[in-house]
């Protein structure tokens, strides 16, 4: 039950005013640019604008201000703000085989054509802390090379060419979008890789490492990895044809998995699939993982009761934004509730005390049960 | 209305595209070198909104919805009834402007002009740019050789 309170404007006005000086910190240290953060703080950038759902690397450096650097409150900031916006339609599917990969990498095929290209990655790197960087210092051009022309073929259009992996067969039909409709069940797989793309990190990868560990094991290779920039095409209504509106970045993974065929599915490699805002390497990998144990269904797999096959279980709490309204709800007012869980416990108390006195004062007649 | 054309849409496809993907920074200073400015009366003004980025299951099979990105939008008259559209990535209207005036002006006899004042910079700078990012790419790039090993010798 709510009722209504009133009270604590005051305070409420001051722990927002106290909220903004502790944003700011101390004076004497120079105060964080929107561009700083934008540049310096890319992945947490990424982070918010994958999980805001909203590509916009400004709005999420401000919103990264705003919120003291907590990302969920963040991608909080952004869901709200993006309410806000008309939307002007929708864009025709990306075309990630166009990509001008900053990285692209595989682990299935060493010779890959394109190559494996390792960009600007944290992978090899010691892990030890880089006590430079906390002076100030030049940072030396990284070296060039001279560059291959044309596009990076994916990985499994080699597969395809051997008939050894399964179709992933073509389709514009309108995909659900839950941001108009509420989430139902049973979902689609368009749906489920909205929904997936946009949930939180590391519920996306506590999902998929469940599947490494034995939850729905599904033996994924990284196909392949590839993050770069895309240009982002839709069809102008006044114009009569299509135009590019924009460019972004984003990384693509897909999964090669061993599959040993069904009732209804030869032997062949299967296929899992992220695709993310930004240079979000784990949440790619982690999502085809997820996006593939939920695929048990449509591949004639058995349901082995893993977490990760169940896509109400996984899609209902993959939300970071819905999760933590929820969960942070309890903090509020609950005086009215609780007063009469007061009386429901007291009176319970006082039933069970009054029984016990009753039964020591006359022994059971019946003996122990 | 002057854009019912039927011949191809390519070249306006072209400029309209790199328009809206232009750092606004270098097309506002561009734009900034530009004298002869039209007078022109609005059709929509810029107003900021939302597209819904697609993608594709397993990059080729199903299309489904992958997050929205911000756009801003205009269209404008020239004086002559030349109309243009502004599209553009981010937030600012000023850029969106711009934008609907170089693609009316792009139809009109300042085609020329503009084209080698402002368009011809921009797409050097943008293709400058992406080709820096291919050639420190393609210096990350493995190259593999294998070490000989002894069992056979």
């Amino acid at each position: 039950m709510y009722v209504a309170v009133k009270g604590g404007e005051k305070a409420i006005e001051n722990a927002h005013a106290w909220l903004a000086e502790e944003r700011r910190g101390a004076t004497d240290i120079a105060e964080l640019s929107i561009a700083q953060i934008r540049e310096q703080l890319s992945l947490a950038v990424n982070r918010v604008m994958a999980e805001g759902s909203l590509y916009d690397p400004d709005l999420a450096a401000l919103a990264i201000k705003q919120a003291r650097g907590d990302l969920i409150e963040a991608v909080f900031l952004i869901r709200a703000y993006r309410t806000t916006l008309p939307r002007f339609g929708y864009s025709n599917p990306i075309a990630t085989g166009e990509m001008a990969c900053d990285r692209r990498i595989s682990a299935t095929f060493k010779d890959a054509p394109g190559g494996q290209v390792l960009g600007p990655t944290f992978d090899c790197t010691h892990r030890l802390l880089d006590f430079k960087l906390a002076a100030e210092g030049e940072v030396l051009a990284a070296p060039t090379a001279h560059p291959r022309t044309g596009a990076t073929p994916h990985i499994t259009e080699f597969l395809k060419g051997e008939d050894i992996i399964q179709d992933e067969p073509a389709s514009d039909a309108t995909p659900g979008d839950l941001t108009r409709e509420p989430m139902e069940f049973p979902s689609t797989r368009p749906l489920r890789l909205q929904s997936l793309t946009r949930g939180d990190e590391g519920f996306v990868l506590g999902m998929a490492y469940s599947t490494q560990r034995g939850y729905a094991r599904n033996h994924a290779f990284v196909g392949e990895l590839r993050i770069g920039k895309v240009v982002v095409e839709m069809d102008i209504p006044e114009l009569g044809f299509a135009i590019d509106i924009g460019e972004i970045e984003v990384t693509e993974c897909e999964t090669v998995n061993q599959f040993k065929g069904s009732k209804t599915e030869p032997p062949q490699f299967t296929r899992g699939y992220g695709l993310v805002f930004g240079q979000s390497e784990r949440k790619s990998i982690a999502m085809a993982l997820v996006d593939r144990a939920l695929r048990w269904e449509e591949l004639g797999e058995d349901n082995l009761g893993a977490p990760a096959q169940d896509e109400e279980f996984v899609l209902s709490h993959a939300d970071n934004v819905q999760a933590t309204g929820f969960l942070e709800h309890i903090k509020l007012p609950h005086y009215v509730d609780f007063q009469s869980e007061l009386e429901l416990v007291r009176k319970l108390r006082r039933e069970a005390e009054e029984r016990n006195a009753s039964q020591e004062a006359e022994p059971s007649e019946r003996g122990p049960l | 209305m002057t854009n019912q054309a039927n011949h191809s849409n390519a070249p306006r496809q072209a400029w309209m595209g790199l328009l809206a993907r232009a750092p606004e920074g270098v097309l506002m200073a561009l734009w900034g070198g530009y004298e002869a400015r039209p007078a022109f009366e609005w059709l929509r003004r810029p107003e900021v909104g939302g597209v819904m980025v697609r993608g594709r299951a397993g990059s080729v099979g199903a299309s489904f919805n992958l997050g929205e990105m911000t756009v801003t939008r205009c269209s404008l008259m020239l004086e002559d009834g030349t109309v243009g559209h502004g599209y553009v990535q981010g937030r600012s209207k000023p850029k969106a402007e711009v934008a609907a005036l170089i693609d009316a002006m792009m139809q009109t006899s300042a085609a020329g002009a503009v084209h080698e004042q402002v368009i011809a910079p921009l797409k050097d700078h943008v293709q400058a740019a992406k080709a820096d990012r291919a050639a420190k790419a393609a210096a990350t790039k493995v190259e593999f050789f294998t070490l000989v090993r002894g069992e056979n010798s």
